[in-house]
């Protein structure tokens, strides 16, 4: 199986259907104006720091300060979770790999805050629930129900989801 | 939404730091913003080098040729960036399956032919004579749901086609001799103006199918990948009553297109250059015409609903939803 990128822990907390339409190759990314101001806060924000540092080919982290700090900045809070299992995902895949002490900062840039997150032996266990349901939605036929929120109309999936 | 462009003139295109600039004679250097740009329409003789194809590439923008006719000749579009394997797979297979094949191309054809019925009920709301040709087609349409191969559906694509094309007479009120479809060449103003627009549909689904992950030589209607994508084809039917047949209708009873905008002798008719505008600057704002979208709850323009069809076509293919193509609602 091919390594979780951070974008699909991400989307199985936003969307498992979203996930699942990503993950066969069904990308709408281009099409959304918020992916484009993503990538723009992105390149424009933390212009000295050295950014999106890929691992393995799969895993891109937006940046790494003080040796054993990852950072990832977010427009903001709308998917909270999301981000903060996403960021919990990076310092797990550095455990796994041998790194260990790692901890993450997420920077939302509509309020300016940061939050400082921490795996802890719970977190652990769930990332790995995770993995695993991943992998699973990976393997179906079909994509799963799709279940409409008050998010969906900000999501690049949204025409398709809803034509 | 991002904006198509049509160079009618002679001249160069040529990258110039970051933007795309036109040299013409005629209305000098002018830029061209890559970042509210989807697709360029090349009329004209122009030249570029590679420099300005590959910032063409860059930025996503496919362009599209036309020879001196106003034929179709081809389009340089940036190398695939959505492939999806899964998608290719699944889209081929639907076609492979007789019976899954015929559900999508008779689902084309139905609404087709909805939407070339709405057009000949429209005109018979304000001209004599067309209840009969309503009737007509009606019928023809109730045969589609029991054919049992393409060859039957295309049978009744052409009987609906040609009772749709006797009506035009009366729809433009006589003011051209119109008989058959003539293609290659077209042999009077209509068929003139049917090859051309039908040229223009064809491009811009084109253009949509490339910004979505589907095949667009694997087709369901029309048999796949013969000399062209076949699939914009399939998709073209539904779209050319609802916007080339209406703009055809609307340039000729408002006399907005006359005799002096073809080039015509005995045996074949072209738009020239100044029925050419005409006939793309009715195209582009038809193209961006407002609905409101039931399903979206927002308004979209008819060009989105070229993109949307794409999306259902899609969710088809991954076996979400049953395709139901786009039967004009208003």
């Amino acid at each position: 199986m091919d390594l979780i990128t951070g974008t699909e822990i991400n989307y199985y907390f936003v969307c498992k259907h979203k996930l699942w339409l990503f993950t066969h190759g069904i990308n709408m990314e281009h099409n959304s104006d918020y992916v484009d101001i993503g990538k723009s806060l992105h390149e424009n924000s933390f212009q000295r720091e050295d950014k999106e540092i890929l691992l393995d080919g799969r895993v891109k982290i937006d940046f790494i300060k003080n040796q054993l700090e990852i950072h990832e900045t977010k427009k903001s809070k709308a998917i909270e979770e999301a981000t903060k299992y996403q960021v919990l995902y990076y310092i797990y895949y550095l455990k796994m790999k041998g790194v260990d002490k790692v901890t993450g900062v997420i920077h939302y840039m509509d309020n300016h805050s940061k939050e400082e997150i921490s795996l802890s032996e719970e977190n652990e266990n769930e990332i790995k629930e995770i993995i695993e349901e991943i992998y699973k939605i990976k393997l179906m036929n079909k994509p799963p129900t799709k279940v409409q929120s008050k998010i969906c109309t900000k999501c690049s999936y949204y025409e398709l989801c809803f034509s | 939404m991002k904006r198509s462009i049509y160079v009618n003139t002679n001249g160069r295109l040529s990258r110039k730091d970051n933007t795309i600039y036109l040299e013409s004679e005629t209305y000098g250097k002018k830029p061209i913003p890559v970042n509210n740009i989807q697709e360029i329409f090349l009329f004209g003789e122009v030249d570029l080098n590679t420099k300005a194809i590959n910032f063409l590439a860059q930025n996503n923008i496919t362009l599209h040729v036309f020879n001196y006719y106003g034929y179709y000749t081809g389009s340089f579009y940036p190398r695939e960036h959505l492939p999806s394997g899964f998608l290719l797979v699944k889209q081929v297979e639907k076609y492979k399956d007789n019976e899954e094949r015929l559900k999508v191309a008779k689902e084309f054809i139905n609404s087709a032919s909805h939407n070339i019925l709405k057009n000949v009920k429209y005109y018979s709301n304000r001209k004599e004579g067309l209840d009969e040709y309503v009737k007509k087609i009606e019928a023809e349409r109730e045969n589609i749901k029991d054919v049992k191969n393409i060859n039957e559906l295309m049978g009744i694509e052409g009987r609906i086609r040609n009772i749709y094309y006797s009506a035009f007479e009366i729809i433009i009120d006589g003011k051209y001799d119109f008989k058959n479809r003539t293609m290659n060449p077209p042999d009077n103003p209509i068929n003139a103006m049917i090859s051309f627009g039908n040229s223009m549909m064809y491009s811009s689904v084109l253009s949509e199918i490339y910004n979505t992950q589907l095949n667009p030589t694997i087709s369901y209607l029309h048999e796949p990948g013969e000399r062209r994508f076949s699939l914009s084809l399939d998709i073209s039917e539904i779209f050319k009553p609802i916007i080339i047949d209406r703009i055809i209708f609307t340039l000729i009873n408002q006399r907005m297109i006359r005799e002096e905008h073809f080039d015509q002798d005995l045996s074949m008719c072209y738009l020239n250059d100044k029925g050419r505008l005409i006939f793309e600057k009715e195209f582009d704002e038809k193209l961006k015409t407002i609905i409101k979208h039931p399903k979206l709850n927002k308004s979209v323009s008819y060009k989105r609903l070229i993109r949307l069809e794409c999306y259902k076509l899609i969710k088809h293919i991954i076996d979400e939803e049953e395709y139901e193509g786009l039967k004009m609602w208003w």
